[in-house]
């Protein structure tokens, strides 16, 4: 059941994320995101965090993507043209973006036994259920940094009504 | 039974795999929403990095980390996509060769 669900999404979550490299026009782009998304939101389920599931699907497949569909919409975004300027980023970008992969596989493989292996559910110590594990942390350990995320959300909306705001 | 217990090693490479991606698409494409979301895209990688870990220790803190970043990106989002729509509106493009007010 995990190794099926980790097969199937795993490579839908690569294949979205080659398709966001891929396709020219940004909608294209967005739409493939939402698939890496959706994947990883699986994923997350099958590893134990429900919560961080529904807030996946939610907070980044409903709210985030959809906002930048609708920018992608609003800015009547066509398609990207090919130019000189990233060729740059073709000759150390590519090799780069390798190298980076290269050395974490190479960290993650030969650490892979020391890493153990796991099975669907959640294992966490002593708790029934990962909504109430996750929120008794929060509303009692980590309350201060969750009312400032509510301070930081405030500030994020007014910056950005007062930037997209058409100047007089 | 056939013992289908996946390896923690294959979900983190699968991270890195999508994190590279990200880091390729933001230095390949030149349109300023797709980079963006190439950003998007190297955050949930590392992200479910976190949701490993928290799943091997069998402890809550990176779901909560992963939380905490959710939080940032949507604001991150909201910022961003703002300064964008500013940027298309006095420079009529998204190319960000084009978008080179502080180079000269």
């Amino acid at each position: 059941m995990q190794l099926a669900l980790f097969i199937i999404f795993g490579a839908l979550a690569v294949l979205g994320a080659l398709n966001l490299l891929f396709q020219r026009h940004p909608i294209n782009s967005a739409l493939s995101l939402v698939v890496v998304m959706i994947s990883l939101a699986v994923l997350y389920w099958s590893l134990g965090a429900e919560f961080l599931a529904a807030a996946q699907v939610i907070v980044y497949s409903g709210a985030i993507m959809v906002f930048f569909v609708f920018v992608i919409m609003l800015l009547n975004a066509g398609e990207e043209e090919r130019t000189h300027g990233s060729r740059a980023a073709y000759i150390v970008g590519i090799p780069g973006a390798g190298a980076i992969f290269s050395l974490l596989a190479f960290v993650f493989l030969s650490e892979s036994h020391a890493l153990g292996s796991s099975s669907i559910g959640g294992y966490l110590n002593h708790v029934t259920s990962n909504i109430s594990e996750i929120s008794t942390v929060l509303f009692t350990k980590l309350l201060l940094p969750f009312e400032v995320t509510s301070v930081l959300i405030l500030v994020a909306i007014l910056g950005a009504v007062v930037l997209a705001r058409k100047e007089q | 039974m056939i013992a289908t217990q996946v390896p923690n090693s294959a979900y983190l490479i699968l991270a890195a795999i999508l994190f590279s991606i990200g880091v390729g698409a933001f230095l390949i494409k030149r349109n300023l929403i797709t980079i963006f979301m190439s950003i998007e895209l190297m955050l949930n990688a590392v992200n479910l990095t976190f949701v490993t870990f928290a799943h091997m220790w069998h402890q809550v803190s990176g779901q909560i980390f992963v939380f905490f970043v959710m939080v940032v990106a949507a604001a991150e989002a909201a910022v961003g996509l703002a300064i964008i729509i500013a940027i298309f509106r006095t420079r009529q493009t998204l190319n960000v060769d084009q978008i080179d007010l502080m180079k000269s």
